[in-house]
């Protein structure tokens, strides 16, 4: 029973690591066009992300897969349920997967506008539906006894819905920004800075018009057991403090402030459903739960054993490469690929 | 019922097209990693701008297997939910440990070998490249795991209703794992060799950079010999050890109606009347089945009519008949080509020894169409598996007909079926004139090949 506990806090790491990674990566192709004035520009900042897009997205890959391990049920209701908004996310990755390598494969600016143009849907839709997924996670959604999701992909679209959409949005477009404004030095740098200013200020007001919503439309605040408590308030601490940090040019500290506030969002919504994966809006009793939805223990043992061996290796090779691929970026420097 | 047939053509049409790029990026990483290995050990500049142009290769290949390796992860729960809640305890694993092993792995070191020219010393370099490799086929092999369970169940029990994991290691040591793993190993190396081959084969009849594809050339075909014998043995075991696994398959893919007699025949062509189970005309070599299936002149074989009645028996009434047509012709298409695989590199080995290549101008010419041969191996190898083991989704254990999604409905079927279909359509042709791009401009080995295509001004910062 223990280990059904152990891998909720996985699977709930491993998306709060990739809207974390994810996060600043949607944000800078998101701003790519609008930053990016000339192609090298462009070129420039797709460099920043360059070496860690791919395993970022790898993020979002295990996430998934260890849900089909560990709760199959969740990941069948959840896949089958939000069948459309899925299909539009898929669109989106592999259309923002080829971009990448497709755009530079040809010089003709048209080739490679229309490239960043894609590139830019293929980085918005994702953290949008992602938040409307998350808001939908939090409220509950129509799933009956037989744990199939009955409603259709309208019923997963309301202001409370695109409120969260817009939110996960624009924290990752700000972190996007704070995350150039690291990798690069003069104009880029400074335009980088600018445009987190500016998106800065909306994110909080959104941020908080969606928590005070949440607060009519779920039980996110005033549900007993596990008390959320101070982790929402850290939260919004941590998105206050980001303006500070941009206005003292503190990059550093408020892209890591950006990406805390997106740590403490998806703990507090994991808080939120915990012990439960999916909450059913029709009758409480038909939520999926980490004990009903989950694998038997030996499964969950074996994957747990595997998981600690190869985990450590993961993530220290992965820190390794942002290590080496720390440098900032400079105009006329080498730019690979 | 249309909801299965939609959701079947949708899995296997997102299946084949992503088994397209797959078995290309297993084969040329691992070549890449040799030319690479040979440019560290003996300082050589030629090996390297090879393993750079080739790696530009790599790397269109390698976008498209990944951005459409995230549709095969995410249908089994939106089309065949059903499927996964049944069997997610058994087939989840292999796939999250496939996430979790094989593509943090090779997403990582792809990125660090190309934008690590640079940065890294040779040995580090070198080293991202076999990781990259390495990342890519034990990918294949935890699906191959994945996919050995839904062909021959092990390591389960059925509790409350569903296959839950009783044993990891009989999962792990499936038998059909091990015949079926290395199989598609070697297969995916011969695509990458085959490819290397028949491109390099192009730049020798335009007399291009003849140092370089000579020696791309060389490495290629040695490597396209030994992965097609390889492969071709292992079929054949493969083949043996489905007479035993799932003897229904092996009929329908030799359209054998009735046992055979003693000393079976193989049938080369035949004109299949499925309706009144019989072949209206069937051109055979004696012998050859049996020997096929056992290693000598003498054997059984069973057949449809045969084992039909014995699957009523076990599992109820039903029709347990995959479609023979397709599962005979899939598996002759695809011993076709690799025939044709085998006996081409036996040639270029041959003239690549005396010396002679370039004397044999239509001989190159026909490496180039041999590019297509693996994948045609490929795909009908995957149609021949799959249809095969109709009308089950996991043999013996749950039809693809309750493996469905219920709630999902025929419009979101079509929705997602022509979506992808139009989007997998252009990718493929943005795909191709890519690569005939890449190949016609040629490798600008006097520059830094990594920059040939950048046109950017580069001033000294």
């Amino acid at each position: 029973m223990i280990l059904n506990i152990v891998w909720f806090i996985l699977i709930a790491i491993l998306f709060t690591g990739f809207f974390v990674l994810e996060g600043f990566d949607y944000g800078v192709g998101i701003l790519t066009p609008f930053l990016g004035r000339t192609d090298e520009q462009r070129r420039l900042i797709i460099n920043t992300i360059g070496p860690f897009w791919d395993a970022n997205e790898v993020w979002l890959i295990t996430a998934a897969g260890a849900m089909f391990a560990a709760f199959p049920h969740w990941y069948a209701t959840l896949f089958s349920g939000f069948y459309i908004a899925l299909f539009l996310l898929l669109v989106a990755l592999i259309v923002r997967a080829v971009a990448f390598e497709f755009r530079s494969k040809i010089s003709n600016p048209r080739w490679r506008s229309t490239w960043d143009w894609l590139l830019f849907v293929g980085s918005v839709l994702p953290p949008f539906l992602w938040g409307v997924a998350i808001a939908n996670f939090i409220r509950g959604v129509p799933i009956d006894s037989h744990m199939n999701y009955v409603g259709t992909f309208w019923s997963l679209i309301t202001p409370f819905s695109i409120m969260g959409g817009l939110s996960l949005l624009l924290l990752s477009t700000l972190s996007g920004a704070l995350y150039i404004s690291l990798r690069t030095v003069g104009e880029m740098q400074a335009r980088a800075r600018e445009t987190a200013r500016g998106i800065g200020a909306l994110t909080s007001l959104v941020m908080f018009l969606f928590a005070v919503i949440c607060f009519y439309n779920t039980d996110l605040f005033s549900k007993t057991g596990i008390d959320p408590g101070g982790v929402p308030v850290l939260a919004a601490m941590t998105l206050l403090s980001v303006p500070f940090f941009i206005y003292a040019k503190r990059d550093g500290w408020a892209f890591l402030m950006t990406s805390l506030t997106i740590v403490f969002s998806s703990i507090t919504v994991f808080l939120h459903l915990f012990p439960r994966v999916m909450i059913s809006s029709l009758n409480p009793d038909w939520s999926l739960t980490i004990y009903n939805a989950a694998s038997g223990p030996y499964s969950l043992r074996v994957m747990t054993i595997i998981t600690v061996i190869v985990l450590p290796f993961v993530l220290a090779y992965q820190a390794w490469t942002y290590w080496v691929f720390r440098h900032r970026l400079r105009p006329g420097g080498h730019l690979d690929y | 019922m249309l909801n299965v047939l939609l959701a079947r053509w949708q899995f296997g049409i997102l299946t084949i097209y992503h088994f397209l790029f797959v078995p290309l990026t297993i084969g040329l990483a691992v070549l890449i990693a040799l030319m690479e290995t040979i440019y560290v050990r003996t300082g050589d500049e030629t090996y390297k701008r090879m393993a750079k142009f080739w790696g530009k290769m790599f790397l269109v290949n390698f976008a498209l297997g990944v951005a459409t390796g995230i549709m095969q992860e995410f249908q089994f729960g939106m089309n065949w939910s059903a499927y996964s809640r049944f069997v997610g305890d058994v087939f989840g694993p292999p796939l999250a440990i496939e996430a979790l092993a094989a593509f943090f792995l090779e997403s990582t070191f792809v990125a660090v070998w190309l934008f690590g020219w640079d940065r890294l010393s040779k040995r580090v370099h070198l080293l991202a490249i076999w990781l990259t490799a390495a990342g890519v086929s034990i990918s294949a092999l935890w699906i191959l795991t994945a996919n050995a369970f839904m062909q021959e169940p092990r390591g389960y029990v059925i509790h409350n209703g569903r296959a839950e994991m009783s044993n990891f290691w009989s999962l792990l040591g499936n038998p059909q794992l091990w015949v079926e793993f290395p199989h598609v190993w070697f297969g995916a190396i011969s695509t990458g060799a085959f490819f290397i081959t028949g491109v390099s084969a192009w730049y020798l009849l335009k007399k291009r950079h003849l140092k370089e594809f000579t020696r791309s050339f060389q490495i290629g075909i040695v490597v396209a010999l030994v992965s097609s014998v390889l492969t071709i043995v292992l079929g054949h075991s493969q083949a043996q050890h489905l007479m035993k696994a799932q003897p229904m398959k092996m009929a329908a893919s030799e359209a054998q109606w009735d046992t055979s007699s003693e000393h079976a025949p193989w049938s080369v062509f035949a004109l299949i009347d499925e309706e009144h189970h019989r072949n209206t005309l069937n051109v055979e070599i004696p012998y050859l089945l049996s020997i096929l299936a056992y290693n000598h002149t003498y054997g059984k074989v069973e057949g449809i009519n045969q084992l039909q009645k014995q699957y009523e028996r076990t599992y109820g009434p039903g029709n347990y008949i995959p479609s023979v047509w397709v599962t005979y012709w899939s598996f002759r298409v695809m011993v076709l080509a690799g025939v044709l695989m085998l006996l081409l590199a036996l040639y270029g080995v041959y003239l690549v020894l005396k010396n002679r290549l370039r004397q044999h101008p239509t001989f190159l010419r026909a490496m180039i169409g041999a590019i297509f041969l693996p994948p045609i191996a490929h795909s009908t190898g995957w149609i021949m598996t799959e249809m095969g083991r109709q009308p089950w989704v996991v043999m013996g254990l749950q039809k693809t007909i309750d493996g469905v999604s219920s709630t999902v409905t025929t419009p979101m079927i079509w929705t997602t079926l022509l979506g992808f279909g139009i989007l997998y359509l252009v990718l493929g042709i943005v795909d191709v004139y890519l690569f005939v791009r890449i190949i016609r401009q040629g490798p600008d080995f006097e520059k830094d090949p990594s920059e040939m295509d950048a046109k950017l001004p580069h001033p000294a910062t």
